[in-house]
Formats: structure tokens, sequence, C-alpha cells
């Protein structure tokens, strides 16, 4: 056979346009996801993928409530002690194990016992599961903790099949078994993830497509490319750079989700002696004038083109435990300058330690500049962020800039953070009363009086600014225009039930 | 020629010992914690402590080595902490697209960089010249990525002709495979191809001044022969050699090509891991891509004996 280039090219490019693809739905991810596995899972990315995968016993809607998914109902005792959930009857795991209470049983004894377990700080205070019966199961729980629930709806509430747990052990994300729309067919470090329908899901009317393969591919303008070259039905996290060019290309649509997580500064009050060699750490009022001299607008219109949603808190603005009566501060040079007249020190230097990636470095150079004019020095110190992340656990830090990707549960956004002694508490920030409020609110049982609690947390800790909030990211996705049932879920997870392409 | 062969061979075991401790020890110096970058967000103090105990980082450096060493005598690699995979699975799936990325990307320099520098060499100071010296400029000083980048809006995006990234096994569909190469190929062969001229350019110059050649002239063979049969083959040892180390850079993987085009190879591999700080995938990587190297440098050696007779004395 003959064949030369000039009709080479053509035919491989109708091979990639196919039609064949049809029942395929082809989903290009930022990052190559860790092990899927429930219980070690550790990254963001790996969310995305166990959303096709793996059912939880319930999930997060638009507005963030909990609904059913795997169990159909709850209760919580009298003393919030205990909580009872009635499971579905109709669900298989991908190897045709029935789901049951004993299986919820398993899962949640393996999420807090198996070696290396991600899982088990989330589940801390569930000192026992009972199984009541076949269908109903007890959590019991040594004091009130009313952050369970969004626990359950991420990968702590995730269902794998006990049998094939068992069998495979440690080696388990090598082929994991869910009770999800999807079962897990291949998988190629750095290449792709391959999953198909499972037949016998529970809500089978709801899936669509015959495969879902994910291919990681971290940079943002050649994922942008795939979706464009047909590549791709669906991208996530677009560089919202690229937003413009694509509101104009009615091939494709762009979804955008205020995410449950946030961007700040992170800043050392107490965490080493570093705290109090600089006038930044030692004095609020310093700290108070460096709030004062930002313009978070200015910061999201430059570092995110306007993608991002200013906030002063651990949850946006539009979050039910928003604490409304302490909006954002309004840029005031000024009153910058006094309190730093106040404080005795009129030009405070400090160090800005910030990962590598491009937005983190993109707010340090506008803060920077924007702090200036109210007489800060600020150096700016990139360091690669395995580093950066050692430096902060350490101390080794004046002012960090850290993102978090964010839980459902309001706990998720602060208990780490500004607890006592807590892992993610790098401001070394230590006060009794915020503690308090913090247990207070994990063992409220209603909204009201977790609002409450959190109110109280965010009037000490907006003032004493071991963290300056600044904004709350845009998820944002693109996708072929002919594709519908996308959800926007604030969690940033991409739900696979009801998606079709038309 | 034998005697030389086990003189080298009998280096490579003391280079592979050093090289594997240099590649542990340098590893060390890395900053930052493993197990915190390993525990990811959440950073609990119990899945830090477990795995740091999972990864041996509280005992001394020595016995870490030998943990280490004494398992890739056995053929174990290890497992990569962050996807729960063996090291040596990894690089059984990765090796064969590196390879295969790095042939295609040594043909395409060979079959541009090879002519041209001929071409230059024998139309010294004319614009055939100039016009090659210009192209091996411009392949060299332009950037992988952005060269990369280009073609795909070009090729992907505007014309719809190839794939804009991805890998396809070749066992599962050559032409798709060839389709997803050609790009990074030519993106990593060109900036190749610019030193092998710049190489063959020289040599030619020097062999083409050789008393040899102008006895070949003056016995009347066509310029032709005297160029392609008595020049070329003198002057291609020292390009040999510039090949197989290119090749052997290419192997330790074309990071920034790999990472443009989404190629499942070395190149993605290891920077992963080492931002990842997935020690024993590193280890792994690097070991395997330094013996690669040696292996090449032994096989260029060799080659020489094929296209120099004189040295086979």
């Amino acid at each position: 056979m003959k064949t030369n280039f000039r009709t080479l090219l053509p035919a491989i490019a109708l091979a990639f346009a196919g039609a064949a693809q049809a029942q395929t739905l082809r989903i290009g991810l930022a990052e190559d996801p860790d092990a899927l596995d429930p219980t070690t899972a550790r990254t963001f990315v790996g969310r995305i993928v166990f959303a096709a995968l793996c059912d939880k016993l319930v999930d997060v809607d638009e507005k963030l409530n909990i609904v059913p998914q795997l169990a159909t109902s709850w209760e919580w005792s009298a003393d919030n002690k205990a909580l009872t959930m009635k499971l579905r009857n109709d669900v298989l795991f991908h190897d045709g194990e029935k789901f049951d209470a004993a299986a919820v049983k398993f899962n949640i004894e393996r999420h807090k016992t198996f070696q290396g377990s991600n899982r088990s700080g989330e589940l801390r205070p569930v000192t026992s599961v009972d199984v009541v019966d076949p269908l109903t199961v007890r959590f019991n729980l040594a004091a009130p903790f009313s952050p369970l629930m969004a626990a359950l709806a991420d990968r702590a509430g995730m269902m794998v099949s006990p049998k094939a747990a068992q069998a495979a052990g440690a080696g388990f994300a090598a082929k994991p078994v869910c009770a999800g729309p999807y079962r897990f067919v291949e998988r190629v470090a750095q290449d792709r993830i391959v999953f198909e329908r499972f037949p016998q899901y529970w809500d089978k009317g709801a899936v669509n497509f015959e495969r879902i393969t994910y291919t990681p591919v971290p940079d943002a303008t050649v994922r942008l490319a795939n979706l464009k070259s047909g590549q791709f039905d669906f991208i996530e996290r677009v560089a919202s750079s690229d937003i413009a060019g694509l509101k104009n290309d009615s091939r494709f649509k762009v979804t955008r989700i205020t995410e449950i997580g946030y961007q700040g500064i992170t800043i050392n009050i107490g965490k080493s002696d570093k705290a109090q060699a600089n006038p930044l750490g030692k004095d609020a009022r310093v700290r108070e004038a460096f709030e004062l001299s930002l313009d978070r607008e200015g910061i999201v219109q430059v570092v995110m083109d306007g993608e991002a949603t200013i906030g002063n808190q651990w949850v946006a603005p539009n979050n039910a435990f928003y604490a409304k009566g302490l909006p954002p501060p309004q840029r005031d040079i000024a009153k910058a300058k006094a309190l730093l007249q106040q404080a005795g020190v009129p030009n405070p230097s400090f160090t800005l330690m910030t990962p590598t990636t491009s937005d983190a470095q993109k707010i340090a150079q506008v803060v920077q500049a924007m702090a200036k004019e109210a007489g800060f020095d600020v150096k700016i110190q990139a360091t690669e962020f395995a580093t950066s992340l050692n430096l902060a656990d350490k101390g080794d830090f004046e002012a960090y800039v850290l993102a978090w990707s964010g839980r459902a549960d309001p706990d998720g956004n602060i208990y780490s953070f500004v607890g006592c002694k807590q892992p993610l508490n790098y401001a070394g920030i230590c006060q009794p009363e915020i503690d308090e409020q913090l247990n207070a609110a994990r063992t409220a049982s209603n909204v009201a009086a977790r609002q409450t609690a959190y109110e109280q947390v965010a009037s000490r800790v907006l003032k004493d600014r071991p963290i300056v909030y600044l904004y709350h990211r845009n998820w944002l996705y693109a996708y072929n225009a002919k594709l519908s049932g996308i959800r926007s879920i604030p969690d940033g997870l991409l739900r696979v039930q009801g998606l079709k392409l038309n | 020629m034998l005697e030389y062969l086990f003189k080298r061979l009998a280096t490579i075991v003391p280079t592979l010992v050093f090289v594997s401790m240099l590649i542990f020890g340098l590893q060390q110096l890395l900053p930052g914690d493993p197990a915190m970058i390993l525990a990811g967000e959440d950073q609990d103090p119990a899945l830090i402590a477990h795995l740091r105990a999972k990864l041996h980082l509280d005992e001394p450096l020595p016995l870490r080595y030998a943990y280490w060493i004494g398992g890739v005598l056995q053929g174990d690699l290890g497992e990569s902490v962050r996807t729960q995979q063996p090291v040596l699975d990894l690089i059984v799936q990765k090796l064969p697209v590196t390879i295969e990325l790095a042939l295609l990307a040594m043909a395409v320099a060979l079959l541009i960089g090879i002519p041209t520098g001929i071409i230059a060499a024998v139309g010294r100071d004319t614009p055939w010249d100039y016009g090659a010296t210009v192209f091996a400029l411009s392949g060299l000083s332009m950037p992988n990525f952005w060269l990369g980048i280009l073609m795909i809006l070009l090729f992907s995006v505007q014309l719809g002709w190839l794939p804009a990234s991805g890998y396809v096994s070749p066992a599962e569909d050559l032409r798709a495979n060839l389709a997803a190469m050609v790009m990074p190929a030519i993106v990593l062969g060109t900036g190749i191809a610019a030193v092998l001229m710049r190489h063959t350019r020289s040599a030619m110059l020097q062999v083409l001044s050789a008393d040899y050649v102008r006895t070949a002239r003056a016995k009347g063979l066509s310029e032709r022969v005297v160029v392609l049969r008595h020049a070329l083959r003198n002057a291609l040892t020292p390009v040999i050699t510039l090949g197989a180390l290119e090749l052997g850079t290419l192997l330790s993987g074309a990071v920034l090509t790999e990472q443009v085009f989404t190629i499942p190879g070395f190149g993605k591999l290891i920077i992963d891991a080492v931002f990842n700080r997935d020690y024993a995938v590193v280890q792994g990587v690097v070991l395997v891509t330094a013996t690669a190297y040696i292996v090449l440098n032994l096989l260029a050696d060799l080659a020489y004996f094929a296209v120099n007779p004189r040295l086979r004395h």
C-alpha cells in the first residue's frame, strides 16, 4: 500500500475527530491523581475521579445541603452522640457483593485503622459502628460532632467492597471496587484512568456514557487546546486568562463555581521566635495596617482576571456560616499609615514566602506593591512548595501565601488552622476562647447555634489576623456545548450522573 | 579490541555503585520533609508518623541506603508512596514510551543535522552555509515548550490534523501512535539537529582539507564520492559520540517536551516524583537512566571501531 504523508494526515485527523467516541466522556484533569483508595487518598484531583467511581453515604447539593446517596435518611440521638442511618436496599458493589450495614461498619473501621489512612482524623470522634439491622447502621460518638455529616459526604463516606478490600489489602488502590456509577477498567500512571458503566448501578437511568477516560494534562494551555481540537469533552481548572477567549466561541461552555476553599496570607504570630522578632508578627496593629493597605478587588483583578469572589473569612460570603456583621474592610492607606505610626514602626519590613505557583507569585507581587504605599517593605521569597510547607511547619517564616482547597463543613476550613497546636496552625495562634468556640461549633446540633459560635471565632480571628483571607477562587470548567447536565456543586467535583452529549 | 571491551565492562560496575550512592545521597539534600508532602493537605500527625516509619526517615542514612540497594539487588525498586504502584512497573510502563520518543527525535535530528552539516561544509561561506547556520541557531535558541505550544495551536487547534497531546501505544494503534509522536519528535529533534549540524560541519571542514581528500580528488574521483565516501566517514566519529550522548540525555526524559505534549514518559515521571518527594521513584528512574547512559557510551565507543578501521589495530 502506498501512503504518503499528505494523505495520511487528514486520515489521522478524521480518526481523532471520530464519532466512534461518542459513548466515551473524555475529561482533562489538571494533575495526575494519587492512590485510588478512598481511605488513603489525599488530593483534590483524586476526588474528581472518585465522584464517578465511589458512591458515598451522603452527598452535598448546590447549596451545600447534605442529601441522600447510599443512605436514604438519618437521625441524631437526643444527646447528639449517636447517628442512625437507613441505607438503600438496591445497591451492589462492582464485584456483585451486596451493600449493607455490615459493609458500612467494615468501611468506617477500615478508614479508622488502615495503615496510612488519611481518614482517621476526620472520623476520630466515631468510637464504634453498630449494625442495627441489615439496612440500618448506627455511628457512636465520643462527643457530639456536627462536621461528621460533611465528612461522610466526602471520602470518609465512600464505600468500598469489603470482600475486594480484604482480598487486595494494601494493593486495593491498583484495582478499586466501589459502588459508584462507573467501575474501574485500567490506570496508566500520568496517562489515563479508564472507567466503564456499571450496569447494576442503583441509579442507572442517570448514567448515559459507556465509558469515562480521565487524562491528566498539567499545562492549562495544552488542556484547553485539547478541548478545542475535540480530544476532550470537559476540562477542569481552566486558566482565568483563557476565559475571555472561550466566551466568544459557541462550541464551548464555561461553568464557574465559587470554591469552598480560600486564598490567604498566613502570618507567623506565635509559631516560633520569629514571630516576636518581626513587627508584623508581634503587633496586631501592624497586621491591621497591612490588611488595610490591600485592595482585594484589585488583587482579584490582577491575579485572577476577576474570576474570584473577595472575602475576609474562611468561608465565602455566600456561605451560611459567614459572619455577615464582619464584611471585608475597604482599603484605607491613611488609616494604615496612622496605625503604623501608633505602633512606632512607620516602615516595617517582612518576608513573604510564596510557593512557586504562578497565582501565588502574582499575589505576592501585587501585595508587595499595595503594601508599599502604606510604608511596608515586603520582601518576596519564592520557595518550592514541599520546602515551603516544611518551613511553615517549623515556623521558619514571617508570612506565607497559602491556599486551602476547602471542606464542605466550615469546621474543615478553620479548626486545624486556628485551634491551639493543631497541625495546620502555621500562624501559631493559641487562644482558649477561640478553642472553646470552635468546640462549641462542633458540638452544637443546630445551624443557628453553630453560626453564633463561628461569629465569636470570626470576631477574634479577624481582629488578631493569624490569616489575612483574600478571596475565594472560581472553579472554572470548560466543556463541549453539546454536553448537558453539568451541576455546579461548590466542592468543585464533577458529578457524572445526568451528564449527556446531545 | 576484546581486551578493550573487557576493560570498559570492568569499569561499569564501580561506576554504577558510585552512581547509586550519588543518587541516594543527593536526594537527601532536597529540602522539605517527604512525609509532610506525601501526607497531603490535612497534615494528619498520625499519618505523617506512619509515613516516616514506612520510609525509614528516622533511621541513619547508610542504613536507609542499605535497605534500598538490598532491594535493588533483588530486583525490587520499591513502591511509589503517592500512587502505591511498584516503581519497576512504572519504569516498565514508561521506558518504551521514552525510548520511542528518543529514537524518533534522534531520527529527525540525524535526517536534518547531518545533511545540512555536509551542505554547509561543502558550500562553505556561500548562502547555503549561512542558511544552514541560521537554521541551526534558531533550532538551538527556540525554547522547546514554546515551539511545542505553537505547533499545537497550528496543527491541532487551527488545522485539526494532529492530536494536541497524549499518547497511544503503537501496539494499540500505530497510526494514532505516530500522529501523537510527530510533534514531540520534531520539537525535540530540531534542537539536537542544530547541534549535530554544527559538529558535522566543523568535522567535515577539517577532513575536507586533509591530504588524503586532496589525493582522492587528484585521482579524479567525483566530488560526490569524495565527500560522501571518503570525507564523511572520518568526519562522523565525533558526531557519533555526540549522538550517543544526546540519546542518553533524551532517555533521561525530555522533561519539558513530555510535559507540554503530556507524553507519559520518564521526564514526566521523574519531575512529578521530585515535586512529590516520591524518593523510591526518583531513585529507580535515575538508576535506570544512568545505566542506559553508561551503556550507550560504551556502544558509541564500539561504533568507532565500525566506522574507523584504524582503531581496530
